[in-house]
């Protein structure tokens, strides 16, 4: 049984997705999507301690085929860090997510839905395991196909989703197209799909022009996959119109599984020197990770829809992540890794906590939280403190991935890449103030609905704020496992 | 797994003196007044039990954020401060027994935990967090006097309090920035690090024109308030200034400075609390003086000198509390004669006034007596005989006007209880501390980081001590019956802190307030500039979509395009 974890925590879901497309009365599908996700969420957990206390890496054939000839699962110390993330951000998401579900969602779609949810985080946690290049693609594909149709799912409330996830289909598409040509270009050059097998024999063709035109394919379907700047256009429609529930798992996990993906196969397979143009390309991603980090923070300035402003806010934080990437160094890929970490919290409180208002009167907006601060203070508050976390305010655990993206930034001597940072950090206050000016500041208007709070998303939402805080304060256990995994990519002490 | 580390450190924490107050004080306030005292007490006998057992090279590290920091660190003067601190503590705890205000024993609880906790710092980061504690707990005492003057007078602590937090940090991290880690050792203070560092310091310690928060501030808080602020703050900074600038010449002549020019102010002050509070400065001016000269008989003297203070201020500032809380005034042209009334109370006031006057057999004359030994072994003939100037004015204003203005003087209209049974227990408790110290120095002598070899009881210094008290005695008595000494002078005295309670607040509004409308005229202009650009802002995020991503899917497909052929750009190009 121990021994097959690895594959267990993506085989539950994926099968779990069927199953529930099955089940009739509501409850029942969700009963199961939560019971599924607390088990991945629980073999995660498992999983990060067995690599922990094994220190190296955990491999798992399928069907008993070793590699290169069968497909692996690999448990090293980066998917050991990010799966639990996804996997209990899923579970958590998918706690809160029968009453948002029951609001926006039409009663004779719930079994789809929840076959949809679980199919999507399937292929979420698959493409954090599988140590095969062409199996990601499988699973990029399951998840992203599941995550157009939950979106699109939105149109029962809001037409918008329509074209949104049209929109979000068309460009998901072209990106894991991309990929696959890449893919492709990198079979014909070495004739294996496996990650480990892949970077060894590349190392013989690395200078070739084809070997790079791979590069490009898959880092630009990569790029487009986590909504790194300008490739962002298709998230913040997708996230707004789409159910609030989905908004909330999305916003926390799907773009951070692309960002992992891509410092797999940047890193892990290219390796860090790529044949010399190491220096170009992480100036590329250090420059449109600050033009994202600036675009996303401006435009969430000037947004006054909720989902839609955090929404920007997520390709500003994307952009700190790709900055981390981008310093193609230990600590800036630790600081990535932190990033990621503390970002699936952040997001996964907040968007909980909109989504329980969006719930109740519609639209979360500036106007509908006028003086919400005085009637739903619990809720309001989860998002005050994550807003504060986004901003990087000492204490929350915004704040620690700040300190080491700066530290990062500063080890290679790029002062102005750090002034840039932090500047953008602090017009987030910006946005963050514009909501305590609406929800405390303002007198809640006459004949606006009465909001109430709701414990089943404001205790989710407080975990995940209070998660934020603990690991703000008690970073070092986050530190180290963040390091552990930069290590599997770049080698060195820290 | 991963939480273990996290358990650990907890538990670990509370192995540091003073933790268990810190963390008591949030219980405070859910217990009932009977239950209440004797947790405190108990708190405070385990804390103090923990530093009576301490280990020498006791030592814990944490990290945060990448900094090493150093939590628990014990010096050579560090277990005679943290004992007297405890002692304190519990006398407070016993001296407002009869308080019900929950506010006051909690922040007094944090407060004094805050201190403790300090003194054991091995590094300036977690000094400023406790240095910032005692800021916040003391305030509430200072607030706790509840009258209108209380409240602004602790407005102006606060103030001078958290800047000195802001400069000691500034100064940490400018040591910091200079390669030498956060570690507290000796300073150099000509350096900038060294310097922001002396100044938080200073301003903690009272030092000449940074100190008027003192006798702004305390004879303004509660009487039980008072009493727990004459402890610690100074007291902590006066251990700061002997880790990090012992042997800093210049601070010799700023101590000199801070016991001579209180002299003046105390001799006619009218509220006897603010004589305190002025008497407090001249003996953290001897302090500093010994923390100058830096010599190990003058560390030493500064070490048993705080130690002894701390109990007979102390004794002085409850003794004039349970007055307070009487008769409701301080005043001393409205006190007098309560002798007859308050006899234990008049009687503790005079074991503290006495010792504070050095009066042989009392505490200050064994512990003072360290400090001016080491000022005339290093032949500081001037500074020396300052400071016997210094002593004269003390014995003057605190050993003799001060206890006769509030219960010799002539005054058959007063009328005046005892103080509460508690009161007169913690006085006592202090005023047999005075006793123990000056009948039998060597127990103190023992907790001192070196070896006593200085004989106290030398026949010139016990006569030459007990000829200068019998003669200013005299002079007092003659210039009373003459009336040439002003019992009850002027309402308020204009001390230093007449510059930053009345004259600065007026400068600055003067050449302030035309700039202020001209920032203000600036900043509202740049306001609406902003507001309405976001308003443009909004309008053309919502008319176009552009902001809110929603291109066309064509036009994000050609940027996509573009992007690619950057990327295979790079590699041609390079």
């Amino acid at each position: 049984m121990m021994q097959h974890l690895p594959v267990l925590q993506v085989l539950l879901p994926l099968l779990g997705a069927p199953l529930a497309a099955l089940l009739r009365g509501r409850d029942m599908a969700w009963g199961l999507a939560l019971l599924l996700t607390g088990a991945a969420f629980l073999i995660s957990a498992i999983l990060f301690g067995l690599q922990y206390s094994a220190g190296e890496a955990l491999i798992y054939d399928l069907g008993g085929w070793p590699a290169p000839l069968g497909i692996v699962y690999v448990i090293d110390a980066a998917s050991a860090l990010v799966l639990p993330v996804v996997s209990g951000l899923a579970f958590v998401a998918t706690i809160a997510a029968r009453r948002l579900v029951e609001a926006e969602i039409d009663a004779r779609d719930h079994a789809l839905f929840y076959a949809a949810w679980l199919l999507t985080i399937a292929g979420m946690l698959g493409q954090i395991t599988t140590g095969d290049a062409f199996n990601i693609f499988v699973f990029l594909e399951i998840s992203s196909l599941s995550a157009y149709a939950l979106v699109a799912m939105g149109a029962g409330r809001d037409r918008r989703a329509l074209p949104a996830a049209f929109n979000y289909l068309i460009l998901g598409t072209v990106g894991a197209t991309f990929y696959v040509i890449g893919l492709g270009l990198l079979y014909m050059l070495t004739g294996t799909l496996n990650l480990t097998d892949l970077a060894e024999r590349l190392a013989e063709v690395e200078s070739t022009r084809a070997s790079f035109t791979a590069l490009a394919f898959i880092a630009l379907g990569l790029f487009l996959k986590m909504a790194l700047f300008p490739l962002h256009f298709w998230l913040v429609p997708a996230y707004a119109h789409a159910p609030s529930a989905v908004s909330a798992l999305m916003a926390a996990t799907a773009t951070k599984v692309s960002v992992y993906v891509l410092i797999r196969l940047m890193f892990g397979v290219f390796g860090v020197e790529f044949n010399g143009l190491a220096d170009a390309i992480g100036l590329l991603i250090l420059t449109l990770g600050i033009a994202g980090a600036f675009a996303g923070t401006l435009a969430a300035i000037i947004e006054t829809d909720l989902k839609k402003l955090f929404a920007q806010s997520s390709i500003a934080q994307l952009g700190y992540m790709a900055i981390g990437i981008g310093a193609m160094s230990m600590t800036g890929l630790a600081a990535a890794f932190i990033h990621l970490f503390n970002h699936a919290l952040m997001k996964g409180a907040l968007f909980l906590a909109i989504g329980a208002i969006a719930a109740q009167v519609g639209r979360a907006s500036m106007q509908t939280i006028e003086g919400a601060g005085r009637q739903i203070p619990i809720t309001m508050t989860a998002i005050l403190v994550g807003g504060l976390a986004l901003i990087g305010v000492p204490l929350t655990a915004g704040f620690i991935s700040k300190v080491y993206l700066v530290r990062a930034l500063l080890e290679q001597n790029f002062w102005l890449l750090a002034a840039l940072t932090f500047i953008s950090s602090a017009l987030a206050l910006a946005y963050v103030w514009k909501i305590i000016e609406a929800a405390w500041l303002k007198e809640r208007p006459k004949g606006a609905p009465v909001l109430v709070e709701t414990p089943v998303h404001y205790v989710p939402a407080w975990l995940m704020v209070l998660a934020t805080i603990g690991f703000g304060i008690f970073a070092g256990p986050l530190v180290d496992a963040a390091y552990a995994a930069a290590a599997v990519f770049i080698g060195g002490a820290r | 797994m991963m939480l273990e580390p996290v358990a650990t450190l907890l538990l670990s924490m509370l192995s540091i003196p003073g933790m268990a107050l810190i963390a008591g004080a949030l219980a405070v306030p859910l217990l009932p007044t009977s239950a209440r005292n004797a947790f405190m007490l108990a708190l405070i006998a385990f804390s103090g039990w923990t530093v009576w057992q301490i280990a020498p090279d006791a030592s814990l590290t944490a990290r945060l954020a990448g900094i090493e920091l150093t939590l628990l660190r014990v010096e050579a003067i560090t277990k005679p401060f943290a004992l007297v601190f405890h002692i304190a503590a519990a006398l407070n705890v016993i001296y407002s027994m009869h308080e019900k205000a929950r506010l006051t024993a909690t922040a007094g609880l944090a407060y004094a935990g805050a201190a403790i906790a300090a003194l054991f710092a091995g590094d300036f980061l977690t000094l400023f967090i406790y240095w910032e504690l005692t800021t916040f707990a003391s305030v509430f005492l200072v607030l706790a006097g509840n009258t209108p003057r209380a409240t602004r007078a602790a407005m102006r602590y606060l103030l001078m309090q958290v800047a000195s937090g802001v400069i000691l940090l500034a100064g940490a991290v400018l040591l910091w920035r200079s390669g030498a880690g956060f570690a507290i050792t000796a300073l150099d203070a000509t350096t900038p690090a060294g310097f922001c560092i002396l100044l938080a310091l200073g301003i903690k310690a009272g030092f000449p024109l940074l100190g008027g928060w003192l006798q702004d501030a305390y004879p303004e808080a509660s009487p039980a308030g008072s009493v727990m602020l004459s402890a610690f703050t100074t007291k902590l900074a006066i251990y700061m200034l002997v880790i990090c600038f012992a042997g800093f010449k210049p601070l010799i002549y700023i101590g000199l400075a801070m016991a001579i020019i209180s002299l003046f102010a105390a001799m006619i002050e009218n509220n006897l609390r603010r004589v305190l509070a002025i008497a407090l400065v001249n003996q953290l001016g001897i302090m500093v003086v010994g923390i100058g000269i830096g010599s190990e008989l003058a560390i030493n003297g500064v070490t048993a000198h705080a130690f002894a203070s701390v109990l007979y201020k102390g004794l002085l500032f409850m003794s004039m509390g349970a007055v307070f809380f009487r008769t409701g005034t301080d005043r001393a042209d409205a006190l007098g004669g309560l002798a007859r009334h308050m006899p234990w109370t008049a009687g503790f006031c005079l074991i503290g006034a006495l010792s504070i006057a050095s009066m042989p057999l009392f505490s200050g004359f064994t512990t003072k007596a360290l400090t001016l030994g080491a000022v005339a072994k290093q032949g500081e003939l001037w500074v020396w005989l300052g400071l016997l100037f210094a002593s004269v004015g003390v014995v003057l204003h605190t050993a003799l006007r001060l206890p006769y203005a509030a219960f010799f003087a002539t005054n058959p209209k007063i009328k005046a209880e005892e103080a509460p049974l508690n009161m007169r227990v913690a006085m006592g408790l202090a005023a047999g501390g005075c006793l123990v110290i000056g009948l039998y120095p060597s127990a103190l002598y023992a907790l001192l980081p070196y070896a006593v070899s200085y004989k106290v009881w030398d026949v010139g210094h016990v006569l030459g001590e007990v000829q200068l008290l019998v003669f200013v005695a005299l002079i007092f008595a003659l210039m009373v019956r003459r009336g040439l000494y002003p019992l009850s002078g002027a309402d308020m005295v204009i001390y230093t802190d007449w510059i930053g309670r009345y004259a600065l607040p007026r400068l600055i509004i003067g050449i302030g307030a035309p700039l202020m409308r001209l920032w203000n005229g600036a900043k509202d202009g740049f306001v609406a500039l902003v507001l309405r650009l976001l308003r443009t802002g909004e309008e053309a995020s919502r008319a176009t979509g552009l902001a809110s991503g929603v291109a066309s899917t064509g036009a994000a497909a050609g940027i996509f395009l573009a992007l690619f052929a950057l990327i295979l750009l790079i590699r041609i190009v390079i």
